[in-house]
């Protein structure tokens, strides 16, 4: 193996280890859990913001569904209800955890087939602009995580 | 000779005491007696119209929430699917009755999808307005509908209990949604008289 070769093979496997990066942000471990009948299905992942300023998840858009939202479970007083969100803040040096019971994608009208096994594109858009765009599994409804 | 016979019959006691209900530590909260029976006439997920006396001999976890509720009541139904591994074999003296508060949009077919890819130990009921609000207000379970969302869709909040019932229809205990598996797992085996 020539130099160079072995180079570009260092290279790409560093790209290949790294998490979906943006100049300091990153989304981690995206998830989806399948429901049938084309039901609505909820979206996880976590938000890591390595830099010194707040990062702000603004929207979150896919090819594979008509719409995404954020959303919010909340338990108060016994009873657990969803709210949309505008917006989910990452503070600096810290994450923001989107999974299952709180902070969550809202990911409905599936524009194919979706089964467990198969993935789906998620693009996050943040509130400077940068967008990441990741490949989420698709994990069987009674996934745990 | 007092203090022996003393000694003899708390020993007698505790052997008796021991492994009955009445020694039983329960993890989750005991309702005995603060909550009636099992009582409901609904449509079970396969079109069939079921009452409570359908389920009598097995252990009932009910619980009420509805099918366009993509995290919180997945993550019960996976949390009572985990329990359904855990006990084994004892899951086919326990049946979930997952109750749908949005009678609107679930109809048997859609509950039936959903219910059966968590776990086949789950029943999905539904019913009319009526039905469904006669078992919630027996159970003091609220639920309300929310505003409708661009795109007509709607959420509906609701109480996270979970009710379990003695093979005779008796109600027991109540979990939440954040209580522990293991906490819930415990208190079934006790309710089935199978705890180590
Ligand atoms: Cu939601």
């Amino acid at each position: 193996m020539s130099r160079l070769q072995r180079i570009v093979l260092a290279f790409a496997a560093t790209v290949l280890a790294t998490p979906a990066f943006a100049a300091g942000i990153a989304v981690q471990q995206p998830w989806v859990r399948w429901l049938p009948a084309d039901l609505p299905a909820a979206g996880y992942a976590t938000l890591v913001n390595t830099g010194d300023m707040p990062v702000t998840l603004t929207g979150v858009s896919s090819p594979d569904y008509g719409a995404v939202m954020l959303h919010r479970s909340l338990n108060r007083g016994g009873m657990e209800r969803m709210v949309t969100v505008n917006s989910i803040p990452v503070p600096p040096h810290g994450r923001a955890a989107l999974a299952p019971g709180g902070y969550h994608l809202m990911l409905m009208q599936p524009r194919r087939a979706i089964r467990p096994g198969q993935q789906v594109t998620l693009t996050f858009t943040f509130g400077d602009g940068r967008t990441i765009t990741v490949q989420a599994p698709v994990r069987p409804a009674n996934a745990s995580g | 000779m007092k203090r022996a016979v003393l000694l003899t019959m708390l020993a007698v006691l505790f052997a008796l005491g021991g492994c009955g209900s009445q020694a039983r530590v329960w993890r989750l909260t005991d309702v005995r007696g603060h909550l009636p029976d099992l009582a409901f006439t609904l449509t079970d997920d396969t079109g069939k119209v079921v009452d409570a006396a359908d389920f009598r001999g097995k252990l009932v976890l009910l619980y009420f929430g509805y099918t366009h509720c993509p995290d919180v009541c997945p993550l019960t139904l996976t949390h009572l699917h985990v329990l359904m591994q855990r006990l084994g074999p004892l899951a086919d003296r326990t049946r979930v009755l997952f109750v749908s508060v949005d009678p609107a949009r679930d109809t048997p077919a859609i509950l039936h999808a959903y219910v059966s890819a968590f776990d086949p130990h789950i029943t999905g009921l539904t019913g009319t307005p009526a039905q469904i609000e006669a078992l919630a207000k027996r159970y003091r379970v609220a639920y309300n509908r929310g505003p409708t969302l661009p795109g007509g869709g709607y959420e509906v909040a609701h109480s996270a209990g979970i009710y379990l019932f003695d093979r005779r229809g008796r109600a027991r205990l109540l979990a939440t949604d954040a209580d522990p598996i293991g906490a819930i797992e415990h208190d079934v085996r006790g309710l089935l008289g199978t705890a180590p």
